[in-house]
């Protein structure tokens, strides 16, 4: 057809014209407008946020800079923050919650989407996702009574007997430790893994298990080699968003970790995070530089989770539209 | 508003007063009985305290988020520097602070002395058994264990007395890390308030932390003689308390602001502390102007009952006198 | 058949049973976690803890009347934050979205639904305690309520979109205007959806702490009117759990078990009542 667009002609602006004030009379202009108002509320929030944080911290960012970020020392008399010790403690307690909650919620999730009948699959995913819906400050008393005291009488000791010859296992055993900040942050992010790999992974085609079937593979040679490697870039896409997740838990990790802004090798070490330090000192930081520390903090923080999240979920919308095909 | 009859305080009438208050946990335990009690009394007025730990306390003061502050350690000139009206500071009670530990086995109560104390904070001492340690307590089976030690995480007022301590003791605490409500531990595990220090020293084996008194007594924790000036292994008591309380009774500024660690004299507990609420002088609101100084005025005459049951020492008669004349300061 | 025929089936069987193994731990962990609740909260659960207020450390017969109470205002105020426009935002999302702005918000939305509640913590002192000078249940409810719309905006779009578009159509055949569609059939279809994605929601901020911290802070007593601080069931477990005290410790289960009875019969049933989830 016609490839230039010629200007609208009279009629044509007449309609538009007529539309319009048909529009305005029975108020779905007033609604259009309310409910954008609404939806662009989220940006607003979102820049404010933004914004606070920023201006807020900016003495801090200016008079630190980028020694910030890789000072060891937190020292609140002197006026020296260094962050490294709490990203430290952040990093690696959820390093470590990943490396036990992603085999164990990929093999759940394959378990709920290959093998399990629909009806079991779905009632133990309901079943999984309620233990998402748990509070943080749960895990974390669960953390202290339960799992702190079994860490150092039995967990620790344990692994130092057995794998005691890695710096990792070495050092005084409190139980109040990274390690048990990764243990809890494991169960708290597990769930979703599970979620979002199973959804991912009843998202594969099943004439791709049927070729593999039809090959003479095993169901777990098809499950493993072609259904799974098919999800992976989901599966990632979900280990992601579980990791940003586990980055910014606050109240479980902080009654379980210790409180020590310190950079140890083992995992028997009390550590720090950036949210525990945030809620611990931020009610009593004396002095506006005190303050703006913890706020800077709170925008590496921010700016960690809000890029980590952002790619994950990129990475999702794409892989979604080409592997359902639509 | 819910009104419940049952319940043990009802519902504010109308025309109540509400104070908020935050700071040390060093006197929490006489403060929610002091405020509680009081409420019982004036059944309008509610002042809510929140132990969030005497740096907490000053913050939230110079904030102004808070009607007033609760702090063990006086405010430094910087501090009242900040503050847009001066603070007032009020001594309410007398405080010990106590080494405890958790050392399965024992049957005695430690003795320690103030270089000891000093050592095993800067992390030169790491196990019971150390001679240091043994020098001291001649008799007591000292185990092999690793020596937990456990800090303060927040800013403290409790921190700042024991690290007053510390310092006046031990040449090297001083130099490498000072006196101060947040001082740079060289090592150890956080606690949140004394709370938090209390209860990990009671679940943690090997551990020791310093803390309040009625705290050890309350959890029924063990907790050590401390040597004094005078060179006598004094335990916490109100004796001990009083005695280190009455060396500075006649010459307290007119400030309040005092240092009673290492007090002289043969019966004085070592490391005790005054500790202060922190009330703005000028107060803008009449209502609650009229609460605090009707409060304050309590305190120092019917409060003062109900230290004793809870290991705290009331304040020797000059400086209650004082604190009577400062009230009219407030405006 | 051959020895690797063998080994495959066998690898086959074995490496499913480790599956079915995670997938046995994890639902073991939640069975565990609530006996374990039920077991040490409810044996502390009293009728003296629900309507009386806090005592001080030593002195028994404590409560938590004023955090229940205090909650149930935070979470009232927060939604009436934060339902409403998240409510009309997706609405905005599922009716009227042209172009990429609808992308972009959907994105920002799943964005802020990620952020550490403890930033949005900072956020809302910044902007209503600093100002207010006054630590406030006002305060706590921004935070909250904040938190609250990205998910209300999914939720009710997500549920919006499960009409079928022949439902549209067909009011607006009758010569209905476009907002009259949306009030009239199109929510009402889905009302099931929307009010769901709403309890979820409250239900998911009901156990936040950190945000509260330094919001809305805490309080021994009753917390009068929307502008002082006031307790609340997360950060009293919190508090009560990192002390010393015994009957604190109790008293921390029982507030546990409520905090954790709440928020999970309120997911039950919400999940549950969407099972039936095509609108008609």
């Amino acid at each position: 057809m016609a490839t230039t667009t010629l200007p609208p002609g009279r009629a044509t602006t007449k309609r538009r014209a007529s539309a319009f004030m048909q529009g305005i009379r029975n108020g779905d202009t007033f609604a259009h407008l309310l409910t954008l108002l609404c939806a662009v509320s989220i940006l607003l929030v979102t820049l404010a946020l933004v914004y606070e944080l920023y201006v807020n911290s900016r003495t801090t960012m200016h008079k630190l800079g980028f020694g910030f970020l890789t000072g060891r020392n937190w020292d609140p008399v002197s006026g020296d923050f260094g962050a490294l010790p709490f990203i430290y403690g952040t990093l690696v307690t959820s390093a470590l919650a990943l490396l036990m909650a992603v085999p164990l919620g990929v093999g759940a999730a394959i378990f709920l989407s290959e093998l399990a009948p629909p009806r079991l699959s779905n009632a133990l995913t309901f079943v999984i996702e309620l233990l998402a819906a748990i509070p943080s400050v749960i895990y974390g008393l669960l953390g202290m009574f339960i799992l702190v005291p079994f860490l150092r009488q039995y967990g620790e000791p344990f692994l130092k007997r057995t794998l005691g010859f890695l710096p990792l296992f070495q050092g005084p055993m409190y139980g109040v430790s990274m390690l048990a900040g990764g243990l809890v942050l494991a169960i708290m992010v597990a769930p979703f893994i599970i979620s979002l790999s199973r959804d991912m992974l009843i998202a594969v085609p099943v004439d791709q298990r049927e070729a593999a079937l039809a090959l003479g593979a095993t169901k777990w040679e098809s499950t493993w080699q072609v259904v799974v490697p098919y999800a992976g870039v989901g599966i990632m896409a979900s280990v992601f968003l579980a990791l940003a997740r586990a980055l910014g838990e606050t109240m479980a990790v902080t009654m379980v970790i210790g409180n020590d802004p310190r950079i140890s090798a083992s995992l028997f070490a009390p550590g720090y995070s950036i949210a525990a330090v945030i809620a611990n000192e931020f009610a009593e930081a004396t002095g506006d530089f005190y303050i703006q520390a913890l706020i800077e903090l709170g925008l590496v923080l921010f700016a960690l989770t809000v890029v980590i999240n952002g790619l994950a979920r990129l990475v999702i919308i794409f892989t979604t539209q080409k592997g359902t095909g639509h | 508003m819910v009104a419940l009859n049952s319940s043990v305080n009802a519902a504010p009438a109308p025309d109540a007063v509400m104070l908020n208050g935050a700071g040390a946990s060093f006197p929490y335990p006489i403060y929610a009985k002091w405020f509680s009690d009081y409420n019982k009394i004036h059944s309008d007025i509610q002042i809510n305290y929140q132990s969030i730990g005497s740096g907490g306390g000053i913050r939230q003061l110079l904030s102004g988020t808070v009607d007033f502050g609760a702090s063990d350690a006086p405010m430094t000139d910087e501090q009242l520097s900040q503050a847009k009206t001066k603070v007032l500071h009020f001594p309410t009670v007398l405080g010990a602070v106590v080494p405890t530990y958790n050392v399965p086995g024992l049957s005695q109560d430690l003795n320690f002395s103030g270089q000891v104390l000093a050592d095993i904070y800067l992390g030169k001492i790491t196990k019971w058994n150390d001679p240091a340690i043994a020098r001291d307590n001649k008799g007591v089976n000292l185990p092999a264990q690793d020596i937990v030690v456990v800090h303060r995480a927040e800013g403290s007022g409790t921190s700042y007395v024991w690290t007053d301590f510390l310092a006046k003791v031990s040449p090297e605490w001083q130099s490498k890390v000072g006196t101060n409500a947040s001082p740079k531990w060289p090592v150890g595990l956080g606690g949140k308030g004394n709370e938090g220090v209390t209860g990990l020293v009671k679940q943690q084996p090997g551990a020791i932390g310093y803390v309040e008194l009625i705290y050890a007594v309350q959890i029924k924790i063990p907790y050590g003689r401390v040597r004094n000036a005078a060179g006598v292994f004094v335990k916490a008591d109100l004796a001990g308390v009083t005695a280190a309380g009455a060396s500075v009774a006649k010459t307290m500024p007119d400030d309040f602001r005092v240092s009673i660690t290492n007090a002289p004299g043969k019966g004085a507990y070592p490391i005790a502390s005054f500790t202060y609420l922190l009330i703005p002088s000028k107060i803008q609101d009449a209502n609650k102007q009229k609460v605090i100084k009707n409060f304050l005025s309590w305190m120092l005459s019917d409060g003062q009952k109900a230290a004793e049951p809870l290991s705290y020492a009331r304040l020797p008669k000059e400086v209650v006198a004082k604190e009577l004349k400062q009230i009219s300061q407030i405006q | 058949m051959q020895w690797r025929d063998y080994w495959r089936r066998f690898f086959n069987y074995f490496m499913f049973s480790l599956t079915g193994l995670c997938a046995l731990v994890t639902v073991g962990v939640l069975f565990f976690i609530l006996g374990y609740l039920l077991w040490n909260g409810g044996s502390s659960l009293s009728w003296a803890f629900l309507t009386h207020l806090p005592t001080p450390p030593g002195e028994s017969g404590g409560g938590m009347a004023n955090a229940i109470v205090g909650s149930a205002k935070l979470l009232l105020l927060a939604s009436v934050i934060g339902i409403p426009m998240g409510f009309l935002g997706g609405v905005y999302l599922a009716e009227f979205g042209a172009h990429a702005l609808p992308f972009v918000i959907r994105y920002t939305a799943d964005l802020l639904n990620g952020v550490p509640s403890i930033v949005m913590g900072i956020f809302a002192y910044t902007i209503v305690v600093l100002p207010m000078k006054h630590f406030s249940t006002l305060a706590g409810s921004l935070a909250l309520g904040v938190m609250m719309i990205p998910i209300a905006v999914r939720s009710t779009e997500e549920a919006l979109r499960t009409v079928p578009q022949s439902l549209r159509e067909g009011a607006l055949a009758l010569g209905a205007s476009k907002w009259k569609t949306i009030a009239t059939v199109v929510v009402p279809a889905a009302r099931k959806g929307v009010i769901t994605g709403i309890v979820l929601d409250i239900a998911r901020v009901a156990g936040e702490t950190a945000p509260l911290l330094f919001t809305a802070f805490s309080n021994r007593f009753w917390s009068p009117g929307w502008n002082q601080p006031t307790a609340s069931l997360p950060v009293m477990v919190f508090t009560y759990a990192i002390s010393p005290y015994e009957d604190w410790h109790r008293q921390a289960w029982a507030a546990g078990l409520i905090l954790l009875s709440l928020v999970l019969v309120a997911n039950l049933v919400a999940r549950l009542s969407v099972s039936g989830r095509t609108a008609h």
